[in-house]
């Protein structure tokens, strides 16, 4: 944590950036615990489609969260070279499944815009802000609003 | 290791002792009059106060030095321990319990109720009986304490207050006895001078003069003539030299065999003399023998002590360590006796065993360890086992055969990994025994405040279950026994109009049933009130007002989260967080709960829970494609249903025809969603399984793979619960497999004619 805190006060941080479909997301780097190859998860009855069910890490079982149908895009199709993103949710912890890890980006906070003004509340609900770099447009989300305690557990 | 170490190991030692104590209370309160559960008791306290004195915890000192002036009244038998006395005993250990707390974590204590406590047991130790009612104890209680207590040895001066025992200021006479009776035997003469040897092997003069003690009465001189001056004086020479003069009935062996040890590091003489020689042979004066101050072990001093001062009572209180195994006898010897007075003869063996049991567990050695490396081992244990399945998988698709020596060996591993597992479990099983006695202050406390008059009785508390299941167990079962005496059992006044006993009784029960422990709360109180139950489930908007239940149904409404049926809220229970905690906690262990009740006759809560929460025998199977566990010991038995057996019912159900009796087919791919449609029976397999509510269900699976023993993967802990999956476990190929949860599959599809969202989500 110490890590983040004298980034902070230097008034930039790192995110990692990634993938789905023709969009781009970053997530907090030091939310993210590990990143892994897709294997085959187990599906889970009475789930959410986005929940693509639960996979084995070193002994512990991780639910694996199809990020895409997530953001309420089209549900993805996992092949071998899609990613999972091991990242840290509150006390719990996630697997995320993206297409490819693009990048890790280390920004200050004037690189960030904020959200425009747009009418779906899913967006508003997660997306924390917007970066431009090397004229891509990524969004930087929020992974504790996006998995909040209560809605896992109206899964 | 620092003091505060230190002082936190006396606090759990304290908690034990505690434990020990309010046990042999209430074995005392159940009639039993075994002098060594009198011990236990006071032994309990005793220690305690040792422990607290050391650590200068005043207060703590002050009450229990009162409360075991009281107990060694009722040990010496002045004092019977009748129903009054023990009321005020039991709430003396509570707060001796409280005070213990206090002194640990800080905090207050009710001082006044201390102080009226203590004025309670003072009266109780001079003889008064509790003013309450005082005609059911016989009185020889009433003579003055002293009197009472003998002083069998006359040269000691008797560390002996009016109350019976003041055990600070002491002296060691355990030698005493020897001395009394005259001896008539011949005199020895011995001279022992020990040599330097003698001393760098680790031998002690003192213990060889002590055991030469026990050959008879002897008076010892010491020879200090070659010791030299201070400067002069080498730290490591023997400078001392004994006469001691034996008068014994025993030989010169005797005597001999004593230095058999030192033999060769001192010079040795005995010589037989007779009273004349002897005085010719002793220039200096004998000393009278006294070796207390030698002895410094202070445990045994301890026990000594006690046997010393209730010389005239049983030889069971000089219990040490060593001696246990007379006690363990004893308490065996005593069940017997019991056993034959018939009217008694449970409850008396049953107390037999508690003390052979807490005989034999102070004999045993234990150490304490840190749960957290147990958890830490138990883990490592469990990834040894998975990974121990990975590897007989592979080596199994690579040698079909199965006869080579690799397949050898790994069966070998199997059944140690096996083996490793089961004792590992073993560390954590521990007897539900505190927790069950956590619950008797409560009834004792909660009672009390509401003015009832209840007894608990408590059954099977050695079963054995996981401690991580124990710690869970306490905060539902508080709150059931609150329940239970505040709404179950009706006040003194209305249980005599219905013509029953006063005084309520709750009964709580543990047992062992298939694989899971069974525990039961049992009240004799006037059930549940089904009218009031279904009134306020329609006010509550829980249930719709033209709703048909039945009376289970409308029983297992006080399960439904916001119902409180208490018509005041009162302080105990009934803030509306009732029941549905309760059931949400014993859920999350895994367990089921349910309640059966009759008007008049009392209700009884019933919860199943597993023994641990680690690991689990299965069946493997497959439904749907998906690879599935069903706990092995749900399963009654498999079979291959023919199409000739199946038989549809209604619109959607079915049933299959087993020996002539009829059950209904549950599809275990249609549960849980995994398929839309209902599979072919013929074409699959089905489990025969017996669920908590009662009553058989046939399981369809496509097919069986096998079984094998898996290791319990929590889903909360990264996911949530599912409804009809108990957790999930790693296969040996590293995938996930999900763990069937039968009893919720079951009562799934017994509710899903009636009321699907409602059962699975209630009995998810």
């Amino acid at each position: 944590m110490s890590y983040a805190v004298k980034n902070l006060a230097q008034g930039s941080r790192e995110l990692i950036a990634f993938r789905i479909g023709d969009q781009e997301f970053c997530v907090n780097i030091m939310s993210v615990r590990e990143i892994r190859g897709w294997t085959p998860a187990t599906p889970m009855p009475h789930a959410p489609p986005y929940v693509m069910g639960i996979i084995n890490l070193r002994g512990a079982v991780l639910p694996i969260v199809d990020l895409s149908a997530r953001l309420g895009m089209q549900e993805a199709e996992p092949t071998a070279r899609h990613v999972i993103i091991v990242a840290q949710v509150k006390s719990r912890i996630v697997g995320l499944l993206v297409e490819a890890v693009s990048d890790i980006l280390t920004i200050t906070e004037e690189n960030i815009q904020p959200v425009p003004e747009i009418s779906s509340d899913l967006e508003k609900q997660y997306a924390r802000g917007i970066l431009a770099i090397d004229k891509r447009m990524i969004c930087m989300i929020e992974l504790d609003a996006l998995f909040p305690e209560k809605e896992s557990e109206a899964a | 290791m620092d003091m505060n170490e230190i002082k936190e190991i006396f606090f759990q030692e304290c908690e034990e002792q505690l434990a020990e104590l309010e046990s042999g209370l209430l074995k005392l309160n159940d009639g039993d009059r075994d002098p060594e559960t009198v011990n236990a008791v006071f032994r309990a306290v005793h220690s305690i106060k040792g422990g607290a004195g050391a650590f200068g915890l005043d207060d703590l000192v002050a009450f229990a030095h009162v409360f075991e002036t009281t107990l060694d009244c009722v040990r010496s038998g002045k004092l019977e321990p009748g129903q009054d006395v023990l009321k005020v005993m039991l709430k003396s250990a509570d707060v001796l319990a409280d005070l213990v707390s206090s002194s640990r974590d800080g905090g207050s204590v009710d001082e006044s109720r201390t102080r009226g406590l203590v004025k309670e047991l003072e009266a109780l130790a001079h003889g008064e009986l509790p003013s309450a009612s005082g005609h059911d104890a016989p009185k020889p209680a009433a003579k003055p304490a002293a009197a009472a207590a003998p002083a069998p040895k006359a040269e000691t001066p008797k560390p002996t207050d009016d109350s019976g025992f003041q055990p600070i200021p002491f002296t060691f006479d355990g030698f005493g006895q020897e001395e009394e009776p005259v001896i008539e035997g011949s005199t020895y003469e011995v001279v022992f001078k020990p040599r330097r040897e003698l001393y760098s092997k680790g031998n002690e003069a003192a213990l060889l003069l002590r055991d030469l003690s026990r050959v008879g009465e002897m008076s010892i001189a010491c020879d200090t003539d070659a010791l030299p001056d201070l400067d002069k004086m080498d730290p490591e020479e023997s400078y001392f030299s004994w006469k001691i003069s034996v008068k014994t009935t025993k030989s010169e062996d005797d005597i001999r065999i004593v230095f058999e040890f030192a033999e060769w590091d001192c010079d040795l003489e005995v010589k037989f003399a007779d009273e004349a020689s002897s005085d010719e042979e002793q220039p200096m004066r004998p000393v009278p023998f006294d070796l207390s101050i030698l002895d410094d072990a202070p445990s045994a001093e301890d026990d000594d002590k006690q046997a010393e001062h209730g010389a005239d009572q049983t030889v069971a209180e000089a219990v040490s360590a060593a001696e246990t195994a007379t006690s363990v006898a004893k308490a065996a010897g005593a069940a017997a006796r019991a056993a034959e007075r018939k009217e008694s003869a449970a409850a008396a063996a049953a107390a037999a065993q508690n003390n052979a049991a807490a005989a034999a567990a102070s004999a045993g050695q234990t150490i304490r360890v840190d749960l957290d490396r147990v958890d830490r081992l138990i883990n490592l244990v469990g990834e040894l086992v998975i990974n121990q399945a990975m590897l007989s998988q592979s080596v199994i698709e690579n040698d079909a055969t199965g006869t080579s020596s690799i397949n050898m060996g790994l069966e070998e591993l199997q059944q140690l990994t096996r083996e490793i597992q089961d004792s590992v479990m073993a560390i954590r099983a521990q007897p539900v025994k505190p927790v069950f006695q956590r619950m008797s202050r409560i009834v004792r406390e909660v009672a009390d405040m509401v003015g009832k008059q209840i007894r608990l009785v408590t059954e099977g508390e050695n079963t054995e279950v996981d401690k991580t299941v124990i710690d869970k167990l306490a905060e539902p079962l508080t709150h059931m026994i609150r329940n239970a005496v505040d709404h179950g059992i009706e006040s003194p006044e209305k249980r005599e109009a219905a013509g029953k006993n006063p005084e309520g009784t709750i009964k709580l029960t543990a047992k062992h049933r298939s694989g899971r422990i069974l525990i039961e709360l049992q009240d004799d109180g006037a059930g549940i009130n089904r009218e009031r139950v279904r009134q306020k489930a329609i006010d509550n908007d829980i249930i719709a007002a033209d709703a048909n239940l039945s009376d289970d149904e409308i029983d297992n409404l006080i399960f439904m989260a916001g119902f409180s049926t208490a018509d005041k809220i009162s302080d105990i229970s009934g803030r509306g967080v009732g029941m549905d905690v309760v059931k949400r906690s014993i859920q999350a262990l895994g367990g089921r709960i349910s309640i059966s009740s009759r008007p008049g006759f009392g209700s009884t809560f019933t919860m199943s829970l597993p023994l641990t929460l680690a690991v689990l025998d299965g069946m493997v199977v497959t439904v749907a494609g998906q690879t599935l566990v069903v706990p092995l010991t749900a399963i009654v038995e498999t079979l291959q249903p023919e199409a000739s057996a199946i038989h549809s019912f209604g619109a959607s159900q079915r049933l299959i025809s087993i020996r002539n009796s009829f059950c209904p087919l549950v599809d275990v791919g249609r549960v849980l969603n995994y398929r839309s449609t209902q599979a072919n029976p013929v074409e699959g397999v089905a489990l025969l399984v017996e669920s908590e509510g009662g009553g058989q269900r046939a399981l369809m699976v496509d097919a069986i793979q096998g079984q094998r023993q898996v290791v319990i993967k929590s889903l909360e802990a990264n996911y949530t619960h599912v409804p009809g999956i108990a957790a999930a476990t790693i296969l040996g190929d590293g995938r996930v497999a999900l763990i069937l949860d039968v009893d919720a599959v079951v009562a799934a599809s017994r509710g899903q004619s009636l009321r699907p969202e409602m059962s699975l989500a209630a009995t998810g």
